[in-house]
């Protein structure tokens, strides 16, 4: 009965191979590489979302581009006070700068993509629409109509 | 005969440099899901463009205002935000044809003809007004224009909103627009 397990098949097991791996682990690493998106703004506004169960995904997210308003973020209060700011890219703004800030997103898309532009307005929950307010009125001004409120659902 | 003495390279350590990328991509990735309520604001009127020629008929047009306290009015009457979708429902439907409420015309859509509101929502808000309200109004807003849209699907094609075909959706889409409109703003109250 040297099948089972007789004194000389003890050094018969073989190592289980591990040279598939990393094959796996590349897997797992292309998928996270292709779903990534980096964050390419820092954030120096406080934004939480309001939440809203009506939510709609956004099709094309490379035509957007977004406007963030809310409280600068701790470490620039001192400098920056707490009142609601506006922020483009990676700086504070003013809402007289965001004709140059459309003007300029729209540059950098290609001219059948230009009327499919969508401006994301993420603003924090606390904020008063008076900001919000003046925002959409600049953005009508520069005819950049498709708008969108970023929220988030809901947790069940 | 040095054929034979390239030894392989030990390839046991790529796991451990892709498990080291891996474990950046997990931390640097957002899964960025960007979601919200998409909206069209209206174009800029021009100067000398008439006023009158927007003038809408009163019983079409419904004017839900927040104040610089969140409180919520709808038509004339306060309200609290979980009643505004039934109002705004029998608003938009107005299924007795009440006089009061908004005229409908008969529009030909895809060959059929349907009977389409000309009910339109007008939101008006305070500077004042805190975000947050104003999201769930225009939530509740889209709420009631998405359970009409449903409650069409199931009566038309027996099928929810989601569950349609493009063309389909599309349609009802037309029989049922959703017209809610973003006034102008208007200088009350102090600026903050």
């Amino acid at each position: 009965m040297s099948k089972f397990g007789g004194s000389n098949s003890k050094k018969d097991v073989p190592g289980i191979s591990s040279g598939s791996l990393s094959d796996i682990v590349f897997m797992l690493l292309f998928f996270f590489m292709v779903t990534t998106q980096l964050r390419e703004t820092e954030n120096k506004v406080i934004v939480k979302l309001p939440e809203a169960s009506e939510v709609a995904k956004l099709e094309r997210k490379d035509l957007s581009s977004y406007i963030n308003i809310g409280t600068p973020i701790r470490s620039l209060q001192s400098m920056y006070g707490t009142d609601a700011r506006i922020q483009l890219n990676d700086s504070f703004k003013t809402v007289d700068d965001i004709r140059d800030f459309i003007a300029a997103e729209r540059d950098a898309m290609s001219e059948a993509d230009r009327s499919f532009m969508t401006v994301a307005i993420r603003a924090d929950q606390d904020v008063r629409m008076g900001i919000v307010t003046d925002v959409k009125q600049e953005l009508r001004r520069c005819s950049a109509l498709k708008i969108m409120y970023s929220a988030r659902k809901p947790a069940e | 005969m040095g054929k034979k003495k390239t030894p392989a390279i030990n390839s046991s350590s790529t796991a451990d440099i892709a498990f080291l990328l891996l474990c950046y991509f997990l931390m640097t990735t957002t899964m960025g899901e960007q979601a919200g309520l998409q909206r069209r604001l209206p174009p800029i009127p021009d100067k000398d463009q008439k006023v009158d020629d927007q003038k809408v008929n009163r019983r079409n047009i419904v004017i839900v205002r927040i104040n610089s306290a969140d409180r919520l009015f709808a038509g004339n009457e306060a309200m609290d935000v979980s009643l505004l979708k039934d109002k705004m429902k029998e608003f938009l439907a107005n299924p007795q044809d009440n006089p009061e409420l908004p005229e409908k015309e008969p529009k030909e859509i895809e060959g059929k003809t349907y009977m389409v509101s000309k009910g339109v929502i007008s939101l008006q808000n305070d500077r004042g007004t805190s975000y947050q309200a104003y999201i769930a109004v225009q939530n509740e807003l889209v709420k009631a224009v998405n359970e009409l849209r449903d409650e069409f699907a199931m009566r038309e094609y027996g099928k929810t909103f989601a569950r349609l075909s493009e063309d389909e959706q599309s349609i009802v889409k037309k029989v049922i627009p959703q017209n809610i409109s973003e006034a102008e703003p208007k200088d009350v109250g102090k600026k903050r």
